[in-house]
């Protein structure tokens, strides 16, 4: 049993007497179907990138005998991401950082030039939905009939029609989990362990989170994802400015509205239909002005186009248009596009400073590499004869799809000499080391030198190592150690 | 304090009623489902209550109707490791050193035994890696007093040394000071001479007296040419690493009255297939013949 004081229940009462409650319930919204030239552009983006994002992993390419052949592949068990040509290793994971600094600075370029376009066609919340809302449509019919449907008591008819929507909008969201799957197993193996029950229970696991994932954020949440969840409209208000296209209704042109009126009478254009409001997936009035709930994708546009053209006005009353030009149409005059403005000039410079380093770090990436840990403790050991002896441990990378056989050599050590314990190898000065086809090499190596040249008991000593096929090489530097009291301090 | 709920000038939104120091909260009512969540996790909470140990009570927390205890997962995970380790330890147990350095998954296995146990039994003495310390042979720089090959190692670590029992390794060096073998001046010349093996020569020192004493006393165990011999326990002299350290006084501090060092045997504590990890380890730590 709950109490609460009696100040509280009385502003409880005035809330409730001003219609105000703290908690809302959610108004459903029923986006009325359009046509039009950003309806066909915006299912044609929805198509390209449902396309993109189904067949990607399905796409073959030959690396040679033994070794992944999916195009794009991100072999967790393994540690290794395939892009085509490429074969990332855990190392290079600092690209990664790099695509999603250039995805980033794409996306403030993008939106500080047309707006939030990425919201309005490309976000999978956007497509994934728009996908959904056209299943909604072809089964239970356009926006009034779905309200009167929902309005009248249930029948037998609302009945099949709501579980058949909710079935094929599953069986959306199992293939959209399914796909998923597939850019991080081998897709036509994986497929066939799903579907005779061998697959791994992450694999089942994964698809059912992403049906139930897609299934909930599309068909039953939609809007509220963008408008409560998602970071992204909460800041990107910091990419616009007043030469930022953004979807707009020409106030100057459409006010005051004029309900019920024909053409050529005094007014607006704006007759006040409530196309564009009908229209809109997220259920806002685009003639409020920007606001925080407006994805940018346009299809009031061509709600009111239609509208515009019945009425014989004409078209283009909510265009994309800049908020400088708006001022300067409602003046009577034009301002031109800008292109080029501080804003976009940095995040250009940004993006294509960023595109080249990667680039060039991509084409430069070594094949093999050298990693030398000097061994913690002993730090170093004093031999019968007086020489001293560290330890190292020597990792060779070898990126190569076949076995290779790499030299390794020091310098600045004079009389250095080197032994391998765990292959049995040396002394000697230089050690030959096999290290398998796509692999890492670890190796144990002792260094035994006559204690002269040390500085405080240290010195340099750096690693060489030569690739006996290709003649690449690796160098590290590392310290040879002995007592402290040795040498110049 | 509450005030009226009225309506904002600038937003339309209505108050809720909240002021602190004149500023007012807007409504902006939250999506009930948003709401619903929260009670849901609320009445998650109550059911972990019941399932899982929760409420901190005397003499322990509630212990839930499904009786889990984090003890109890942690013992059934080190049985499962012990399990596992088992197989592995029974056929070190099992076969010869040689057959375990064939066979590269249960080397493997054995150098990993071996450093932990190491690492809990012999480092604190012997130092991390077989470093060594003062009056702690260095393990890992091959100047072995009583033999460096894997049966060796085995037995020293097995039975110790001048530990009691019949099968640890014995060895004594006289008193030649305090029990007034050598005066402290033939105790001088010969430290002198045993300190040319190592290259530091002394000056002025009557290395042909010295090397008379030596050849009289110490010889025997030590060899002619200071190398040592493993078969007694005695130290190699010849060399630049000493037990006990290498200058004069040092020296001259051991032939009067020798410190003895103890190694206990560890076949009370380890069982035979970590007494035989702990060998292969210490073989491998890079002095081993």
């Amino acid at each position: 049993m709950s109490r609460i004081s009696k100040v509280d229940r009385e502003r409880q009462i005035q809330q409730e007497e001003a219609g105000q409650h703290l908690y809302a319930n959610r108004v459903k919204v029923y986006p009325k179907s359009v046509q039009g030239p950003v309806r066909r552009f915006k299912w044609a983006v929805l198509i390209f990138c449902l396309t993109l994002y189904y067949v990607m992993p399905w796409i073959r390419w030959d690396r040679g005998p033994n070794q992944a052949n999916q195009a794009i592949l991100l072999d967790m068990a393994h540690e290794r991401f395939y892009l085509f040509n490429l074969v990332f290793w855990p190392q290079d994971i600092y690209y990664l950082a790099g695509l999603l600094i250039m995805g980033a600075v794409t996306l403030f370029l993008v939106t500080s030039l047309v707006g939030r376009v990425w919201c309005g066609y490309t976000c999978p919340q956007t497509v994934w939905t728009d996908l959904f809302m056209w299943v909604e449509r072809r089964i239970e019919g356009d926006r009034n009939e779905r309200m009167k449907r929902d309005a009248a008591d249930v029948t037998l008819d609302t009945v099949w029609r709501k579980v058949s929507k909710h079935l094929v909008w599953l069986f959306i969201a199992f293939w959209t989990g399914g796909a998923w799957i597939m850019y991080y197993a081998d897709a036509p193996t994986v497929t066939v362990q799903f579907w005779t029950g061998t697959a791994a229970i992450e694999v089942y696991f994964f698809t059912a989170l992403f049906t139930a994932t897609t299934y909930l954020l599309a068909g039953w949440a939609r809007e509220q994802v963008c408008t409560y969840m998602c970071p992204w409209p909460r800041f990107q208000a910091a990419m616009l400015d007043e030469h930022s296209l953004t979807v707009t209704y020409q106030n100057w042109r459409g006010e005051p509205r004029s309900r019920g009126k024909r053409s050529g009478s005094a007014g607006g254009d704006c007759v006040d239909c409530g196309a564009c409001v009908t229209a809109c997936p997220t259920g806002i009035d685009i003639r409020d002005g920007i606001q925080l709930e407006c994805i940018n994708c346009g299809l009031c546009i061509d709600a009111c186009n239609h509208v515009m053209a019945r009425t014989g006005r004409p078209s283009w009353l909510i265009t994309w248009d800049t908020l400088a030009d708006q001022t300067a149409k409602a003046a009577g005059t034009h301002t031109k596009f800008r292109f080029f403005r501080p804003r976009t000039i940095i995040y250009l410079t940004a993006l294509v400073m960023i595109a080249l380093t990667m680039v060039v770090a991509v084409a430069m990436r070594p094949g093999i590499g050298l990693s030398v840990l000097h061994d913690r403790a002993p730090l170093f050991v004093r031999l019968p004869d007086g020489n001293l002896r560290n330890g190292y441990v020597v990792k060779i990378v070898n990126k190569a799809a076949e076995p290779v056989t790499f030299e390794v050599k020091t310098s600045g050590l004079p009389g250095a000499e080197l032994t391998e314990t765990n292959e049995g190898l040396g002394p000697t000065t230089t050690l030959v080391l096999p290290v398998a086809a796509d692999s890492v090499g670890t190796f144990h190596v002792f260094v035994t030198a006559a204690p002269t040249g040390l500085v405080d008991g240290t010195r340099n000593i750096d690693f060489h190592l030569r690739d006996m096929t290709t003649g690449e090489e690796a160098n590290y530097r590392s310290a040879f150690m002995g007592p402290a009291n040795t040498g110049p301090r | 304090m509450p005030t009226k709920i009225e309506k904002d000038a600038v937003t339309g939104h209505m108050t809720t009623g909240h002021e602190w120091d004149g500023v007012k909260e807007l409504n902006q009512p939250l999506p009930k489902w948003w709401v619903y969540i929260l009670y849901a996790t609320i009445a998650w909470s109550m059911v972990y209550f019941v399932l899982y140990p929760a409420i901190p009570w005397f003499g322990g927390a509630t212990k839930g109707i499904l009786g889990y205890s984090t003890r109890d997962a942690v013992d059934a995970d080190v049985a499962a490791i012990a399990a596992k380790r088992a197989v592995y330890m029974d056929k070190i147990k099992a076969l010869s050193f040689d057959d375990i350095r064939k066979d590269p998954q249960l080397m493997a296995a054995a150098m990993t035994a071996g450093r932990v146990a190491f690492a809990e039994n012999c480092q604190p003495c012997h130092g991390a890696g077989g470093g060594g310390n003062p009056g702690y042979p260095a393990l890992a720089a091959g100047n072995w007093l009583w033999g460096g090959s894997l049966e060796d190692i085995q037995k020293t670590v097995t039975h110790g040394i001048r530990a009691p029992g019949d099968d640890s390794r014995q060895s004594q060096m006289p008193r030649f000071g305090a029990d007034g073998i050598l005066k402290p001046a033939e105790i001088a010349q010969v430290a002198d001479y045993v300190m040319a093996f190592y290259g530091t020569p002394v000056a002025n020192a009557d290395m042909a007296a010295g090397e008379k004493i030596f050849t009289e006393n110490c010889a025997v165990c030590h060899g002619d040419k200071g190398q040592g011999d493993r078969t007694q326990g005695a130290p190699r002299l010849a060399s630049r690493t000493h037990l006990f350290g290498d200058d004069r006084a040092a020296v001259i501090a051991q032939i009067n009255s020798p410190r003895h060092g103890m190694m206990p045997p560890w076949n009370t504590r380890l069982d035979a297939a970590t007494i035989k990890s702990v060998t292969l380890y210490v073989h491998g730590l890079g002095g081993g013949e």
